[in-house]
């Protein structure tokens, strides 16, 4: 049934075209119907294109080659759920897949505000509907998933490194953040274009902007741990320019939802917060320019396509009218408070905004660089991961230290003297630490020794206001310990909800630095029955194993693992050969050690007929906080997400319009 | 299957040009078609509003973090007279009777 699949696309692309247009004129003429209407059409345009999804989903499952689509990204041993998976494993369906959440998104964020930001929604409706308009514009006359042709007798298959269950969550995970970013953007710029700046379009936003980053947050991470255990280079962060395409927007949004808080608890940084809004969004437009124009090479990338062009002058349009309206709207984004002290809280959130955004755009720039001078030079030259791992030291690490001292200082302004007592214990344990660290032999690395006093640091200060606020709880409502640090929690979740989500980057950081700084790496050829050691752990390779699945034949090399003489595992390193895609990929075999949360990977870099098998093998220890971080920083995300029935009481009564004064 | 495909594909568009125009069909006339307009006043009291719950919010954090020790007898003391005053004034200024007419709603002294 592709004519289905393409008329539902036509529908789409007249619908929200209609949200544009007849929103706009709605909007601009004050037209209550109308505007009703350009509403109704965006949710319509979700139902149309759900219709497009579930024929290109049907077709996927009864392997319908006469889908060009399916047949060029599945076979017929293809198991399920990868087959299912295909549908955001190539171009165009990642596409259907991006218009598919953006309708939802739109239907849903319209519908939802409809009441709290009644006299905004009308000007974001447009907006809303431009950007669908781009998509469902590209499915319709550029990359259609329902292109189709004479069937052959079995498709082309998947590539092997996607054949992860991975596959099911990751892309999905970060269209979720990619896309929700569309919200925040959308509503800012109705605000602007309304000329109702004020805190509305923030309070309308707040859990979409959260959910979108936490969704981009975890998209990410799920994409490292399949970098780490698929890809087999020993990894999880390469600094790829598809990698780093989504780290940008999660690194514009952190900022925003920091300079956020300031607009709203002082009612400054109006630009800042739309110029960022603007920035976090052309970003993750900008994310899937790379990833789909070709312009970069990535082994996240699809192939060369047409779509480059139009990503490219789409991102182009979004810039200059943002700008322009930001410009047009200047006089209104006036704050009328100013920062009163350097030593503030506030303050201390524009530092971190300041490195956050430093940071983003020196990876920007990092991976605009081959464009540019393959542009000006004719051959393209890149730059690698001495050039991103100088920027993370230099940002990533003041950025680390902020995290502990923005909770201990006041808003507004802070005394030398009191800012002297909420900085002892957090300074002496850092201290301590650093100094224990030092006298361990941590000193080998300066970026990880500074990374673990400053994790200190901010571990000590995010459990003193823990404890503090506690406390003072009890001392408030004569309530238990647990009940006052439930209490605590429940009334300000935003507050302690981050505070949750810096313990999961602390984590993520401490993982990162020693997975990073203090990793052995140890490469060898060994023959069956011979061994190699590798900070006291000794690996014997025993042999290879050969096994026939249902897409693959798998080669395992045995290796036994003991250390100090007691067998402690045995792991499988291999390579699995797909006759369908006729690819081979790399299969490590890793052993978490729970007890020190460091890792034993091992790769068979390639086997021999031999039976020789040449080996890598890592050591990393403390990689598996990184991955534990990622339930932490769900967690943390999931408290500052939950209501508060009080909070959305108060800000119900400030926009209602009866609360009009009469 | 081109048929059914097609009649598939125009019940959908048919659908979706009932949802688009269900305001319409609802309500084929009427006496008041206009958007809520938002007047010079409606944004004032916005404004207010948004003033005197910041300015309570910030009273309420500054009083926490006086009991945690994070900010000191003095500063608690030089930050908390300004901040109600904003506060007192954001709320007198909201209050109709007090003010005794809507064109008395006005923006407090910057602190």
């Amino acid at each position: 049934m592709p004519e289905l699949g393409r008329a539902a696309l036509v529908v789409t692309l007249g619908l929200v075209l209609y949200a544009v247009l007849a929103g706009g004129w709605a909007a601009a003429r004050g037209r209550r119907r109308l505007a009703l209407s350009a509403r109704n059409a965006l949710v319509a345009a979700f139902c149309s294109t759900l219709v497009a999804s579930l024929v290109l989903w049907a077709a996927l499952w009864r392997h319908d080659f006469s889908f060009t689509y399916v047949s060029d990204h599945t076979s017929r041993k293809l198991p399920l759920g990868y087959s299912l998976a295909a549908f955001w494993g190539g171009q165009e369906g990642s596409l259907l897949l991006w218009l598919l959440i953006l309708t939802g998104y739109c239907a849903l964020a319209v519908w939802l505000t409809g009441r709290s930001a009644r006299g905004l929604v009308p000007w974001v409706v447009p907006v809303l509907g431009l950007v669908a308009s781009f998509f469902a514009f590209m499915l319709v006359v550029v990359s259609s998933p329902f292109a189709t042709q004479l069937a052959p007798a079995d498709g082309a298959g998947m590539t092997p490194s996607l054949q992860n269950p991975y596959m099911l969550a990751h892309p999905p995970l970060l269209y979720l953040g990619y896309v929700g970013l569309t919200i925040p953007f959308a509503f800012g710029m109705g605000a602007l274009l309304s000329r109702q700046t004020d805190e509305r379009w923030i309070v309308a936003t707040r859990r979409w902007t959260l959910s979108a980053w936490a969704f981009l947050g975890v998209g990410q991470l799920l994409g490292a741990h399949w970098a780490y255990t698929e890809i087999g280079w020993g990894g999880y962060y390469a600094w790829d320019p598809v990698e780093n395409a989504a780290l940008m927007p999660w690194l514009a949004a952190t900022a925003f939802l920091h300079s956020v808080m300031i607009q709203e608890k002082r009612g400054m940084l109006k630009v800042w917060n739309m110029i960022l809004v603007a920035l976090a969004f052309c970003l993750s437009i900008f994310g899937t320019f790379l990833t789909r124009s070709g312009v970069v090479n990535s082994i996240h990338s699809f192939s060369q396509s047409p779509l480059g062009s139009w990503f490219l002058g789409f991102i182009v349009f979004i810039v200059v009218a943002t700008a322009l309206l930001i410009w047009v709207r200047l006089p209104l984004l006036h704050a009328r408070t100013k920062l009163e002290s350097l030593a503030s809280r506030e303050a201390t959130f524009l530092y971190n905004n300041l490195l956050l955004v430093a940071f983003c755009l020196t990876i920007l720039w990092g991976v605009m660089w081959p464009i540019l001078t393959e542009a000006v030079r004719g051959t393209p030259s890149t730059v690698s991961k001495p050039y991103y791992n100088f920027f993370l030291h230099s940002f990533g690490l003041p950025l680390l230290l902020l995290m502990g001292i923005g909770p201990l200082v006041a808003w507004r302004r802070a005394s030398l003297r009191a800012l002297g007592r909420t900085f002892l214990v957090p300074f002496g344990v850092a201290l301590a630490v650093g100094v224990a660290l030092l006298a361990a032999g941590a000193g080998s690395s300066l970026p990880g020794l500074l990374a673990y006093t400053f994790s200190a640091f901010v571990a000590a200060s995010i459990a003193l206001e823990f404890t503090r606020g506690t406390r003072a709880r009890r001392s408030l409502a004569d309530e238990s310990w647990p009940g006052a640090f439930a209490s605590l929690i429940a009334r300000n979740r935003r507050r302690y909800g981050g505070y949750v989500v810096h313990a999961a980057v602390l984590m993520l950081a401490i993982g990162v630095a020693g997975s990073s700084a203090y990793q052995t790496v140890r490469e060898q050829k060994l023959m069956p029955g011979q061994s190699m050691t590798i900070d006291g752990r000794t690996l014997t390779y025993r042999g290879v194993q050969q096994r026939q699945a249902s897409n693959a034949q798998e080669f395992r090399a045995v290796v036994d693992v003991s250390i100090g003489g007691g067998h402690v595992t045995t792991l499988y390193p291999g390579k699995n050969v797909y006759p369908v895609e006729q690819q081979t990929s790399n299969e490590v075999s890793i052993y978490h050690d729970w007890r020190n949360g460091g890792d034993l990977f091992t790769i068979a870099d390639q086997i021999d007929k031999s039976g020789a098998v040449y080996f890598k093998v890592l050591v990393k220890p403390l990689v598996n906080l990184i991955w534990l971080a990622g339930f932490i920083f769900v967690g943390g995300s999931l408290i500052a997400l939950w209501p508060d029935a009080a909070e959305q009481r108060r800000l119900a009564a400030r926009y209602a319009p009866e609360a009009a004064v009469a | 299957m081109t048929l059914a495909a097609l009649l598939l594909g125009a019940l959908v568009a048919v659908a979706a040009v009932l949802i688009v125009a269900r305001p319409f069909l609802r309500e084929p006339e009427t006496k008041d078609d206009r958007l809520l307009p938002r007047g010079e006043l409606e944004d004032r009291r916005l404004a207010l509003a948004e003033e005197r719950d910041r300015a309570l919010a910030a009273l309420k954090e500054l009083e926490f973090d006086h009991r945690t020790g994070k900010v000191s007898d003095d500063d608690y003391r030089a930050a908390l007279g300004p901040l109600r005053r904003a506060a007192a004034d954001a709320l007198r200024a909201l209050e109709p009777r007090a003010q005794s007419g809507r064109e008395r709603v006005a923006f407090p002294e910057r602190q």
